[in-house]
């Protein structure tokens, strides 16, 4: 089994730029557990539109920065 | 491990220890006791009933073992126990055609009530395997 999302993001990167904020502290600015945001960094776990927003709000950047979708994801032959 | 994923695990174990317990029981007896003699309501109302209190039991201990993630579930756990739960209902619904089958065939009522205990065994541990999966492995 492959991972089940293509979205990749930048949470570990944008957690150490900001103070090195913990996992813990991240999850507790947006209301999961410690175990989600681990789920979400590994991309294991694709959170929602809201939460997603919440996560970019909690570094004050634009989604764009916290999420990518690849240019060939989703692309049928 | 979040305080949801403690329970998924537990509720399996649980599950199997009972009914295995009961199966032992009440199918111990085939050999030497006709059907229709075997007392198997009072065991199977006992084997649901301390399913239901070990499972309590279980989730008071998930939330002692780290008792500030007890309260909290969020969308992910969510959407996996709505994923599971999916899952366990056709999983209910296939199983259910046994029961049906034999109550068709005119099978004893001993055969028909345990083969509804095994559907629900068999959809619970089914419902409880595939939240393990998605929080291991990913959703």
């Amino acid at each position: 089994m492959g991972k089940p999302t293509k979205v990749t993001n930048a949470i570990r990167t944008l957690r150490f730029t900001h103070n090195e904020m913990t996992q813990a502290e991240l999850a507790d600015r947006i209301g999961v557990t410690r175990q989600t945001i681990i789920a979400i960094e590994q991309g294991r776990y694709s959170p929602s539109l809201e939460m997603a927003f919440q996560i970019a709000r909690a570094f004050g950047v634009p989604l764009d920065d916290v999420f990518q979708y690849p240019e060939d994801a989703g692309q049928t032959a | 491990m979040s305080f949801e994923e403690k329970v998924a695990w537990a509720y399996p174990i649980v599950l199997l220890i009972t009914a295995g317990i009961y199966a032992a029981h009440v199918f111990g007896q085939l050999p030497e006791v006709p059907v229709t003699e075997i007392a198997y309501v009072r065991p199977m109302i006992m084997a649901l009933v301390i399913t239901v209190v070990a499972m309590v039991i279980a989730a008071i201990l998930a939330a002692m073992s780290a008792p500030s993630e007890a309260d909290k579930k969020d969308e992910r756990d969510v959407n996996i126990n709505r994923h599971g739960d999916a899952v366990a209902g056709n999983v209910l619904g296939v199983a259910t055609l046994l029961p049906l089958g034999l109550t068709m065939a005119e099978f004893d009522y001993f055969w028909i009530a345990n083969s509804i205990y095994l559907a629900c065994i068999v959809s619970g541990v089914v419902s409880s395997i595939v939240k393990i999966v998605a929080y291991r492995r990913g959703f």
